[in-house]
């Protein structure tokens, strides 16, 4: 297949997909076979673009001009590559984990679910491939309104909750700040490509470029950067396949890689770098790691831990990529897929935990560790990664983000990143502590391992954590095809 | 032979259309005959786009009377794309009617309905193709005649009082208009607009000229329902039948608007509206003030109509916002968001004219958990509902983008901030269907589960489908839109 | 004081229109309010139709004997809006009608409290 046939098949596979499990709602066993086999296929397509990018190819698309001047296309650069590979790879591990899930806890809607998943991880491979702004904005806001249900799957007040402040956060930040920077940046440059080197070059003035700057990076709302992060602990109701894929992997790391392909194709790290607009973002961004760590160090809900260490983990994404040196964007490019494989491992755990032991406080998970030896032996390589100790895959990420701020000197960072790994083994480590040298509480249900699905996926993500952390040639190929280009 | 008369034709076929469906006294012929005239309407429009597209301004002398003295029929870029609104929409309408009104009228009236309909179409199409600012206001006469009768067709017993608070307001309109015009006429001789436009080129702002700038600007506003003009609108749309809601409020202020930028560009000149007066300010201030209070107050209606009827309201102030940024972007803007938002609201009365027909009322209370009841309905609403809010990939978007656009250029940072926050609110009070619908759990109230008929539910989705495909092709609104804007600002055609 | 009394037409205009105007919002009675529409549409028939007279004037028929005409056209136009006129006035009657039917009163204030039990008025 050509390279545009190939970009066509990953945005259609799992649109097409999602209209094949809606039609097979009523068999379950059909069902899922449609989702495994549609994200098996959307893998498939996805790789087959890989040689293409390693090669120095940038395959392209342009479908329609939505607006006099600005089309409707797609564009596959590395860091877009390294976003798809690693959303449509785990949407495989994920579809086997969310039929042991939906089905051992009996869950209601199931058909909607997936067609909602499917649908949402088109979005996700729209905003990887995206050539400009609008065509990454239009799928930015597809993927908010498809994981809404998602959500809100439950139904009920909590759902509702989480689902007003989800949409409320997500859809106000981009239409208040993230469109008007977006039209703005039209009306200044012209263009709205993603161009290596940035199209802002040059356009205006310092002011305002700090000034699109902070309306990008507040606007951004799925980078989760404090104080707009509320929405993220929210859409934990969500069932723990969603919080997993969805607010672990697709929907928070399309944010961050939004702000790293604005930050590098529409401002030019150089631009920023040379008017030192940019200083104020590692602060911010700074803060947000400690203070979210600290939020997370205060849960005792595990998947809200787990959601507050994401939003602490997203902003070392934004922390490296406002370094603006190309030591810092390997980093933040590698964080990308790091802290992903990382993450999804821990929800697992935590959604495996939900399933055998109905528990959901870390309070309670004394002793669990003997009766899922599997799952929590998962669950330590997954901290380790948040804590960023080799052998796991966050290592090399922090490495990279280590050894730029170390270049620049810039002494926040190496502080921010020393306290928050400190933090993260504070509320990481004591869960490993009670899972495993803790005696089970007298009288605890006797229950075993979640379903094999479950286990299955689980342990794959964590396999996948320490292979990346041995052998990432691929990701690393492409994070310096990012910093490079 | 036939394509040289169009311009006359896609106003007579209707309006003959009217007194034929009384003769015949018959529901179905009456339908099916109202039905051929928008059909006609809607081809014959597209057929005058195309052809103004391709060899400009089409003046047609009626009667071959050569104006000023006769009636001139004037099609230029921006009536064209108004024709063809205003006849898509009623072309949509037509085949919904048919079950819709069955449900909402007894069947001897069914026939007077079409008439009437026909008539109103006539009016509305009349309005937009004449080049006559006297025979404006005779068909503007015939449409909201037209409109008094098919609001006062409502169920309700208070359709009656707000077809009656609508005659009142909308006859001070029509002669405040009428008035304006007088004042023009002594002042130029002439009721021809171009012809007008061009004496007034010499001898513009006087004292007169200015009392006949306010007393049309007035009048038209009333009709356009800008605030604080706008307070017979809510009524009206929400007791009318529910294709009649659908029609009203895609086209009737939209028309309105259309007379408005023809005098405020071709008659009086941008020149003297836009620089030597304060007009843009005024305009400004007041859509601001109904973008805001309008979407307020439609966040606490406890009627789903009645809740559309006043984000109408705040739309119109969208629309005016627009118009009062003065520039060739603001007026894209402003016309392009006449056709979005007429596609959009039409699509979701239309819808809820569904809901009425299977639940008796589109009150809050019988909308929980309509997502299993009528679940194409309520697909159809959320997404254009969407279109409203301006999520991309919608023709809402494309309004808002431009819209934006125009007033970051125009210098009006704050403005652009005011656009995109009051969007929130859309998506609040749009969003309080969605929750009603899909997280609430159904009751007694809630209708039971079945679609609205296929005639119903076809032209409905047809209207959504526009919603998206406007969202993504722009070529045909944003360029007859930046065409029109330009035609405007250029002065006199 | 010249300017003034010779152009007392527009008074008389501008006194039928506040007079017209006046009565449709400060009477409740809808029937009223029908009167006050017909007196606010005449003076427009009033505006449009005096200038077009001019005194010693005659209807535009070419003849010899005379060299002032009046402008016909004002009058046409009149025409018209008095059948726009005489059909607002026959609907808004009807639907008077069909409200005293429906609420057993004609008067505003009446009514609106009839469907006070229902919805907020705006």
């Amino acid at each position: 297949m050509s390279a545009a046939q190939l970009i066509i098949a990953c945005l259609l596979v799992p649109a097409v997909g999602a209209a094949g499990i809606a039609l097979a709602g009523r068999w379950p066993n059909l069902r899922e076979t449609v989702t495994l086999s549609t994200a098996a296929l959307l893998f498939a397509s996805v790789l087959g673009l890989l040689p293409k990018v390693l090669a120095g190819g940038v395959p392209q698309l342009f479908v329609l001009e939505m607006l006099p001047g600005i089309a409707l296309g797609f564009r596959v650069e590395a860091l877009g590559m390294l976003f798809a590979l690693v959303a449509s790879g785990l949407w495989i591990v994920n579809s086997v984990y969310s039929i042991g899930y939906m089905r051992g806890n009996d869950e209601p809607q199931q058909t909607r679910f997936y067609v909602c998943f499917a649908l949402a991880l088109a979005a996700t491979m729209g905003i990887a491939f995206s050539a400009n702004l609008l065509t990454l904005f239009l799928f930015y806001e597809i993927l908010t309104l498809v994981t809404w249900p998602l959500v809100t799957h439950h139904g009920d007040e909590e759902a509702r909750k989480g689902g007003r402040l989800y949409l409320g956060f997500l859809l106000g930040t981009s239409i208040v700040l993230l469109l008007p920077a977006i039209i703005a940046t039209w009306a200044l440059a012209g263009t709205l490509e993603f161009t290596p080197g940035g199209i802002l070059r040059d356009k205006a003035s310092g002011p305002v470029i700090g000034g699109l700057l902070a309306l990008y990076m507040f606007g951004i709302g799925k980078a989760a950067l404090m104080p707009f992060h509320r929405w993220l602990p929210a859409a934990m109701v969500a069932p723990t396949p969603v919080s997993a894929l969805l607010h672990a992997v697709a929907v928070v790391k399309a944010g961050v890689f939004t702000v790293v392909k604005v930050i590098v194709y529409v401002f030019g790290v150089d631009t920023l770098a040379g008017i030192r607009a940019a200083d104020w973002l590692p602060a911010v961004a700074g803060f947000t790691i400690v203070a979210a760590s600290i939020v997370a160090l205060r849960s005792d809900n595990l998947k809200r831990r787990l959601a507050y260490s994401t939003v602490s983990q997203l902003s070392y994404v934004v922390l490296a990529a406002a370094l603006l040196t190309p030591l810092s964007v390997i980093g933040a490019t590698l964080h990308i897929a790091t802290h992903a494989v990382g993450k999804i491992t821990l929800f697992f755990a935590a959604g495996a935990i939900y399933t055998a032991a109905h528990k959901t406080e870390v309070s309670q998970l004394d002793g669990i560790g003997r009766r899922m030896p599997w799952t929590m032996g998962a669950f330590a390589v997954g901290a380790l990664s948040m804590i960023g100790l080799p052998p796991a895959a966050g290592f090399i990420s922090k490495w990279y983000l280590l050894a730029a701020a170390v270049e620049l000197g810039h002494w926040t960072a190496l502080g921010v990143v020393a306290a928050s790994t400190l933090l993260n083994a504070a509320y990481f480590a004591p869960i490993v502590y009670r899972a495993f040298l803790r005696p089970p509480p007298a009288g605890a249900a006797a229950h075993g391992e979640a379903p094999l699905p479950m286990v299955l996926a689980l342990t794959a993500t964590a396999a996948l954590t320490l292979v990346l952390f041995f052998q990432p040639d691929v990701a690393l190929a492409l994070a310096r095809a990012v910093a490079g280009g | 032979m036939i394509a040289e008369h169009l311009p006359a034709l896609v106003v007579v076929v209707p309006l003959a259309a009217a007194p034929l469906i009384v003769l015949l006294r018959s529901a179905a012929l009456g339908w099916a005959l109202a039905f051929a005239a928008s059909l006609f309407a809607f081809g014959a429009s597209l057929a005058l786009a195309a052809e103004v597209a391709r060899a400009g301004v089409i003046s047609y002398h009626l009667g071959s009377w050569p104006p000023p003295w006769g009636i001139e029929y004037r099609i230029d870029a921006l009536s064209a794309f108004l024709l063809v609104l205003v006849s898509a929409i009623g072309a949509v309408v037509a085949p919904y009617a048919w079950r819709s009104i069955a449900a909402e009228l007894p069947r001897e009236q069914h026939y007077l309905y079409h008439a009437v309909f026909c008539l109103c179409l006539a009016g509305l199409l009349g309005m937009t193709a004449t080049g006559d600012a006297f025979n404006v206001f005779v068909f503007m006469e015939i449409a909201s005649l037209a409109m008094y009768v098919l609001i006062a067709l409502g169920r309700d017993r208070r359709a009656l009082l707000a077809s009656f608070q609508y005659l009142i307001l909308g006859t001070i309109g029509a002669t405040f208009y009428v008035v304006g015009v007088g004042l023009l006429y002594l002042v130029t001789g002439t009721l021809n607009i171009a012809d007008m436009a061009e004496r007034l080129a010499h001898d513009g702002g006087t004292r007169p000229v200015l009392a006949a700038l306010a007393f049309i600007t007035v009048g038209l506003s009333l009709k356009l329902a800008l605030f604080p003009l706008h307070l017979w609108l809510p009524n009206a749309y929400a007791y009318a039948p529910s294709a009649v809601t659908a029609f009203l409020a895609a086209t009737a202020t939209k028309v309105s608007v259309y007379v408005l930028l023809r005098f405020y560009f071709t008659v009086f000149g941008a020149g003297l509206v836009l620089e030597t007066l304060p007009v843009p300010e005024i305009l400004i201030g007041l859509s601001i003030a109904a973008i805001v209070s309008a979407s307020l107050v439609a966040l606490w209606q406890a009627d789903l109509k009645r809740m559309f009827a006043y984000s109408s309201v705040a739309q119109i102030g969208y629309i005016t916002l627009g118009i009062g940024l003065a520039t060739r972007d603001g007026l894209t803007a402003a016309v392009v968001h006449l056709f979005n938002h007429g596609i959009t609201k039409g699509a979701l009365f239309l819808l809820i004219g569904g809901i009425a027909l299977r639940a008796g009322g589109a009150g809050f209370e019988r909308l929980r958990g309509l997502g299993r009841a009528m679940p194409l309905t309520s697909l159809g609403i959320t997404l254009a509902g969407l279109s409203l809010i301006g999520v991309p990939g919608t023709a809402g978007f494309i309004s808002k983008w431009t819209l934006v656009l125009g007033a970051i250029e125009a210098g009006y940072w704050w403005l652009a901030a005011l656009v995109v926050l009051t969007s929130l609110i859309a998506v609040a009070y749009v969003w309080r269907f969605v929750e009603a619908a899909y997280l609430q759990a159904p009751d007694a109230r809630t209708p039971p589960a079945g679609e609205a008929p296929f005639s119903m539910l076809a032209p409905s989705w047809l209207l959504v489908g526009a919603c998206f495909w406007f969202g993504f092709d722009t070529s045909f609104t944003v360029e007859s839109a930046r065409r029109a804007a330009a035609l405007m600002l250029g002065g006199a055609p | 004081m010249t300017t003034f009394a010779s152009h007392y037409s527009y008074w008389i205009t501008v006194l039928l229109l506040a007079a017209g105007l006046y009565i449709m919002i400060a009477r409740g009675n809808l029937v009223k309010k029908l009167i006050g529409l017909s007196i606010f549409q005449t003076s427009v028939y009033l505006l449009y139709i005096a200038p077009g007279k001019l005194i010693g004037g005659t209807a535009p028929i070419v003849s010899e004997a005379y060299r002032v005409y009046s402008n016909p056209l004002p009058h046409v136009l009149i025409l018209t809006a008095i059948v726009v006129g005489i059909a607002t006035l026959a609907l808004g009657l009807a639907i008077v009608v069909r409200i005293s039917t429906a609420y057993g009163s004609i008067e505003e204030d009446e009514i609106v409290a009839a469907d006070a039990g229902g919805r907020d008025r705006a």
